[in-house]
């Protein structure tokens, strides 16, 4: 039971030390403010990824949270003068609530059906966002305040890399924290039969929505955190493309693994940047080698790479 | 009275009657039996009695009460739990955690606390591990604890329903061929459990098709055929019933059945 305990700690704790150990080696600003954008993904991927890898539900329209998280820190605090960490925690709050009442009628499907529901959600929200332009700016956007904690101000990529380095460590060490715990149990079972933890009393129903709602809060909470690191939102965070590329990091990264979450947004963030060197076969480029990850690793790059290490999961 | 009584039950898929006006009552720590040819209903029944599919008549009672449509999960938490014909595991989980699921009912559930860890988490994971390995003892899979599921070998897998279904301490337990695929050691250790499980009170009902097991620990047999009754009483009486012999030898031929028959 011990080294299970310190088992669950690991991720967490090696995420803590890559962010602290990055800091030393980053050689500019470009590269703080890449890795935060790593973070901030990494964040939603981690959420969806409970959904999704642990409990077994695809959702085709995350990115909808997030875009709410994100132009909730832009609008609540022009439109109501709140603090932008109140906003974001609004924003959390509202897609938590938003969440519950979706998923309730959403979730009895299953499969493609979910899918395409969820598609259907996600759509909708950034329907919504890029036409109520009096409020959202449009599809051209809007600016998001800046952060001010007790008069000091958060700029600069370096501090946005801490915060929200910081954030995706807390996201990390809460996940595998449910992972572990009866609910978690919970969820990965009805992942592998429905019917079987019916029967030993498990509301499927119930944690399906639990998961939805959790796995909406981490978007949210991600989306806010672009938002305040750009200073500048549009409606591109809450879109369809979006959504798929959420959903690549977690299958990129591996379904079920936390660590996998944060390397499958690694590689979908820092790949795109690191392939401008092929120009105008960039494009080509990043699909041939999502192709080759998924047929060479087909588990994902994290429960692949660690079976064939030696069978340990991440 | 009868801890689980099912009353004209019946359900239809298309047009076959899978199970057509089917009643019983099973006494408390009898081991009850369902059998009958391949398609004659027994899992149907099962499902129905389980709340996996909805009856289109009929009641089931469960302690008296009306539970007739109720959810399986409900159910669950009234006392009746199950295992399955075709496995269900959870094959990405060991096989403690397998039967952990089991004590879900069991288990405290703030969602706060376990995304917090709090020291209540971690005492209530620790109870439930403890449950769970006496479970896996019990039906002869202490060594496997750790394995996960997807590497355990078929028979292994049935007990691990059995020990799953019994870590929700259930009233009663309906298995749905535990024996099944299993060699004859295997087979033998599952009546003895059996035969344990309802010595300890759980009422138990057995759809199997190794009849010498099912003659050897029924205390009831009910036989099915297309979805009906063909009969019920003990097990001799059901050996020597004209119908059921009949029946076996129209499926079966008239040396397989003196075999099936015992
Ligand atoms: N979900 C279902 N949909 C359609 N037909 C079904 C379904 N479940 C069972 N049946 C039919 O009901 C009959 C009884 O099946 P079943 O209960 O599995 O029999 P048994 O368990 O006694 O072998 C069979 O004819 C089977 O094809
Ligand atoms: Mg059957």
């Amino acid at each position: 039971m011990r080294k299970l305990m310190s088992n669950r700690l690991a991720v967490p704790a090696f995420l803590a030390l890559l962010v602290v150990g990055l800091a030393f080696v980053m050689p500019s600003n470009f590269y703080f403010r890449v890795a935060a954008l790593v973070w901030i993904s990494a964040l939603a991927v981690i959420g969806l990824n409970l959904l999704m890898g642990f409990a077994g539900q695809v959702s085709l329209g995350h990115a909808g949270f997030f875009g709410l998280g994100a132009y909730s820190v832009a609008i609540l605090p022009a439109q109501f003068g709140l603090h932008p960490v109140i906003a974001l925690i609004a924003g959390g709050a509202g897609c938590a609530l938003l969440a519950f009442v979706v998923g309730r009628p959403i979730l009895r499907l299953k499969g493609h059906y979910l899918a395409v529901a969820t598609l259907g959600f996600g759509i909708l929200v950034s329907m919504v966002i890029s036409n109520e332009a009096w409020l959202t700016g449009g599809p051209d956007g809007m600016p998001v305040p800046r952060l001010a904690l007790f008069g000091w101000r958060a700029r600069g990529a370096d501090t946005w890399y801490w915060i929200t380095g910081g954030l995706m460590v807390i996201g990390a060490l809460l996940a595998v924290n449910l992972v572990a715990s009866p609910t978690g149990r919970a969820l990965r079972a009805l992942h592998d039969s429905e019917v079987a933890a019916r029967v030993v009393g498990v509301d499927v129903g119930c944690y399906k929505l639990i998961v939805f709602v959790i796995s909406a809060v981490y978007a949210s909470v991600a989306g806010s955190a672009l938002a305040l690191v750009n200073g500048f939102i549009t409606p591109d965070a809450a879109g369809f493309l979006h959504s798929i590329q959420l959903v690549t990091m977690v299958v990129l990264g591996g379904m079920g693994s936390i660590l996998g979450s944060v390397v499958g947004a690694a590689v979908l963030v820092v790949l795109p940047q690191a392939l401008t060197v092929f120009h105008d076969y960039e494009h080509l480029m990043l699909g041939f080698m999502m192709m080759a990850f998924m047929i060479l690793l087909r588990s994902g790059i994290v429960p692949s790479l660690s079976m064939l290490i030696g069978g340990r999961r991440a | 009275m009868s801890v689980l009584q099912v009353e004209e039950i019946g359900i239809a898929f298309g047009g076959v009657k899978a199970v057509d006006h089917v009643s019983f009552r099973v006494n408390e720590g009898d081991v009850f039996s369902i059998i009958g040819p391949n398609g004659a209903g027994k899992t149907t029944l099962f499902n129905l009695v389980s709340g996996v599919y909805q009856p289109k008549y009929g009641k089931v009672l469960l302690e008296g009460a009306d539970v007739t449509g109720l959810e399986p999960q409900t159910l669950a938490r009234r006392g009746l739990s199950r295992t399955f014909q075709n496995l269900q595991v959870f094959f990405r989980m060991t096989a403690r955690e397998n039967v952990m699921v089991g004590r879900h009912l069991k288990e405290k559930r703030g969602l706060l606390a376990h995304i917090l860890a709090l020291p209540a988490t971690a005492r209530q994971n620790r109870e439930s591990a403890a449950a769970a390995d006496a479970y896996l003892e019990r039906v002869g899979l202490g060594g496997y604890a750790d394995t996960p599921a997807a590497a355990m070998p078929y028979g292994a897998l049935k007990r691990l329903e059995i020990a799953r279904a019994l870590a929700a301490g259930p009233k009663v337990l309906l298995l749905d061929e535990p024996a099944a695929g299993c060699n004859a050691v295997e087979t033998e250790e599952i009546e003895k459990l059996v035969r344990n499980i309802a010595d300890e009170g759980t009422t138990v009902v057995l759809v199997e098709h190794d009849m010498k097991m099912v003659m050897r620990i029924s205390d009831r047999v009910h036989v099915l055929e297309f979805g009906k009754t063909l009969a019920e009483g003990t097990a001799e009486e059901v050996r020597t019933h004209p119908k059921v012999i009949e029946a076996y030898l129209g499926t079966h031929g008239s040396k397989e059945a003196a075999v099936a028959l015992g």
